[in-house]
């Protein structure tokens, strides 16, 4: 028998019946659900007297729209109001499993489906939102439909596919310090393109995504939309079966046994053809920050910004025009030397336990420069959030002058309250930084959550690799001073009293202006 | 859903890449629990001089002249002439449905964004990936009382200046497109097989039904 990719396996497991012209039903093991992309579909059921083919398979929360503080008081507009009310008649008429905005397991849809352990190998999973892959980390084929299929897979647990093909992202090699699951995914981006994903499923492998936990996995898969690509893959290990036992929706017992023998084979076979083979050194990605509107335009921490004149492809060079006036930026600047008015750390892509340990490993000991009007940490769930105030990093958040709000979508996409004001700047650990995206105006760069919090911590943008680590001395601290008008400086001091100095970290030297664009 | 086969009309060129669905239609407009009324807010931060909110009459709104849609020119096109990567981002349906809702029953580009693709043929819009160098010179035609004449039965797409540009569709989206069809009542034909396979399915991956377990 020939040799599959992953990908392969997962869609021939699922076939139900397949036209001539490569049309295939396929069928869907799991459907999450959230109040965004729903109502119409359920309206559309309601209107055809059609039922759930099969109500277990769904799981539905609400998240876009959940208020992240005050939730007691509920949602205070009207318009959200009504959509979270319609998801909750909606679940309840239909007999569907809904986590509540007020149940402890609530939280954004892709953070709470492999928490409970309803993300599991091997199957296929859909939901009204392109984020879904998030859950192919699980060597799952997840991927995000739109409202018309959302009432699809209501109806008959099946949607009509056309198989994609098979890309392979090859990341090899042992990442730096401080360098993350989020800089791979962006450097990826960088690389290959928006759209260079389109068509394709694609399967990250390689010694560095094996390395990662689940958590960091979920964070790649997370963005192969970003990419692209509507579903991202990672073969199945020891760390995805250990991440999984005992999780509430897992199997248990001898179903578990049988369970695990199976995803076991959940790996592309030796000699598997692919349709693209993208390969990366992991060694030489450093941490990434986007500059422009779409996550493309990203590059290495000690860069500067392009300049467009220098791009050949006119259409391009368009595109980078509009992205530099909207975003306010010239080119030659240092990403060093970009200033931000906000921080959010949060969504599908970084709100899990180890993005908040990460964040709040940078913050420990230190106060958000004087500069940043608002710092934002939304867990992205109520597990994650109760997880983390057990470990006490909620503390080290509000003393350094965060919020720490109660989990969601939140400013990741801006559909509650927690959005940009025209013209501020955001360093926020999501997933796009499209015009308009966290709020009218706002402007977004896409980071890790360390970035972030650093960046929260200076004011501006620093190389997270040349902060000394907690274990090291402080007094070996900065080459360079922080910008003096900040309060930054001043603070240092007395930071500096309680051991933890608060290092302006060298950047901005000359060597940066020349390196710019170079990947 | 509308069935689609010959369709005339003017043709809006907007000069963008990568145009993403929060840009066709921003995050506010998704708190509708409704399938309709979005088209006056399609591409609502370009057209709109103000910040547009949900349930804002946009008859009095500032329009922003310099947009495409807004001159004059272009207010009965019903086709939209657009750049690579059209419709990124989110899967938003909430996309196609602005669209449609404001008239567009055709976009050509030189390529389109997966799930944004697969959602306009659910809303009776007709997606047509054309060579970059067609589509740039569709750009260069592109102007006041230019029209184009699109024919799904016979795939092509007959310009102002009398060419015939064939594009390619998959058969059975054509064929669900010409005839209008219910994606559901087609599936649901299907019933039995549906019911094979998780019968089947149960057998090899019982942890996957703990309902009947």
């Amino acid at each position: 028998m020939a040799a599959k990719t992953l990908y392969d396996k997962l869609w021939d497991d699922h076939v139900v019946y397949s036209e001539p012209d490569g049309s295939t039903l396929i069928y869907i093991d799991r459907h999450l659900i959230h109040e965004v992309t729903s109502p119409q579909a359920f309206e559309g059921l309601r209107l055809a007297g059609r039922k759930p083919w099969r109500v277990t398979a769904n799981l539905a929360t609400a998240d876009h729209n959940v208020p992240t503080a005050e939730r007691e008081h509920g949602l205070s507009d009207p318009i959200s109001r009504l959509q979270v009310e319609t998801l909750d008649r909606n679940c309840a008429d239909f007999g569907i499993t809904e986590f509540g905005m007020n149940d402890d397991r609530q939280g954004i849809v892709h953070v709470i489906g492999p928490e409970q352990g309803a993300t599991l190998p091997g199957t296929t999973i859909v939901c009204g939102d392109s984020h879904t892959s998030t859950h192919g980390a699980f060597g799952a084929l997840a991927f995000g439909i739109g409202t018309s299929e959302v009432e699809h897979v209501l109806a008959t647990q099946c949607l009509v596919q056309k198989k994609a093909k098979n890309m392979l992202v090859k990341v090899e090699g042992q990442l730096g310090q401080g360098v993350t699951a989020k800089d791979i995914v962006l450097a990826v981006i960088g690389r290959i393109g928006t759209a260079g994903g389109t068509g394709y499923t694609i399967e990250f492998a390689g010694s560095a995504i094996r390395s990662l936990s689940m958590e960091g996995r979920m964070t790649v898969c997370n963005m192969a939309i970003e990419a692209g690509a509507r579903a991202g893959l990672v073969a199945v290990d020891e760390v995805t079966i250990a991440y999984l036992k005992d999780r509430p929706y897992a199997p248990k017992g001898n179903l578990w046994d049988k369970a695990v023998a199976a995803w076991r084979q959940l790996r592309s076979d030796e000699g598997a053809v692919f349709d693209k083979v993208v390969e990366i050194d992991a060694a030489a990605i450093n941490p990434q920050v986007t500059w422009g509107t779409s996550p493309e335009l990203v590059l290495p921490i000690d860069t500067a910004i392009p300049n467009p004149e220098r791009e050949t492809d006119p259409v391009k060079r368009e595109s980078m025009k509009r992205a530099l006036q909207y975003m306010d930026l010239k080119p030659g600047t240092a990403i060093t030397d970009i200033r931000v008015d906000k921080i959010f750390i949060g969504s599908c892509t970084n709100a899990r336990i180890e993005d908040l340990r990460a964040a709040a490993e940078v913050v420990r000991g230190h106060k958000l420069a004087s500069n940043i009007k608002q710092a934002l940490v939304v867990p992205g769930s109520g597990l994650v959030k109760r997880q983390a105030e057990q470990e006490g990093l909620d503390r080290i958040f509000r003393e350094a002058g965060f919020e720490w709000r109660d989990p969601g979508c939140s400013m990741c996409l801006a559909m509650n309250a927690d959005r940009l004001e025209p013209g501020e700047r955001c360093a926020s650990t999501s997933n796009r930084n499209f015009e308009g995206r966290q709020g009218y105006g706002g402007r977004t760069h896409l980071v890790s959550p360390a970035m972030a919090a650093a960046a929260g911590i200076y004011g501006h943008f620093v190389d997270i690799r040349q902060l000394p680590s907690p274990a090291s001395e402080p007094k070996k601290a900065p080459a360079k001073k922080a910008p003096a008008k900040t309060a930054a400086a001043s603070r240092t001091k007395s930071a500096a009293a309680v051991k933890t100095s608060k290092p302006a970290p060298t950047t901005r030297n000359q060597s940066a202006r020349k390196r710019k664009s170079e990947q | 859903m509308k069935a689609f086969r010959r369709f005339a009309s003017r043709v809006a060129p907007l000069d963008r890449a990568n145009i993403d669905t929060d840009a066709i239609i921003p995050k506010q407009f998704l708190k509708s629990i409704r399938r309709s009324g979005f088209g006056p807010y399609l591409f609502d931060e370009w057209r709109y001089l103000d910040r547009g909110e949900p349930d804002m009459d946009c008859s009095y709104r500032p329009l922003n002249p310099d947009f495409v849609l807004n001159q004059p020119c272009y207010f009965r096109a019903r086709i939209l002439l657009t750049r690579e990567n059209f419709g990124c981002g989110s899967s938003r349906e909430h996309a196609p449905w602005a669209l449609a809702d404001y008239g567009f029953r055709v976009i050509i580009a030189p390529s389109f964004a997966d799930i944004f693709y697969n959602n306009c043929f659910k809303n009776g819009i007709l997606p047509i990936v054309l060579d970059a160098e067609i589509v740039d010179r569709l750009f260069e035609q592109a102007g006041p009382g230019v029209d184009l004449t699109v024919d799904l039965e016979t795939q092509t797409i007959a310009t102002h200046y009398g060419d015939k540009i064939h594009f390619e569709i998959d058969p059975s989206r054509k064929y669900r497109l010409l005839n209008g069809l219910d994606d559901i009542g087609l599936t649901l034909q299907h019933a039995d097989k549906i019911r094979a396979y998780e019968a089947s399915r149960r057998q090899t991956a019982p942890w996957l039904f703990p309902e009947y377990a």
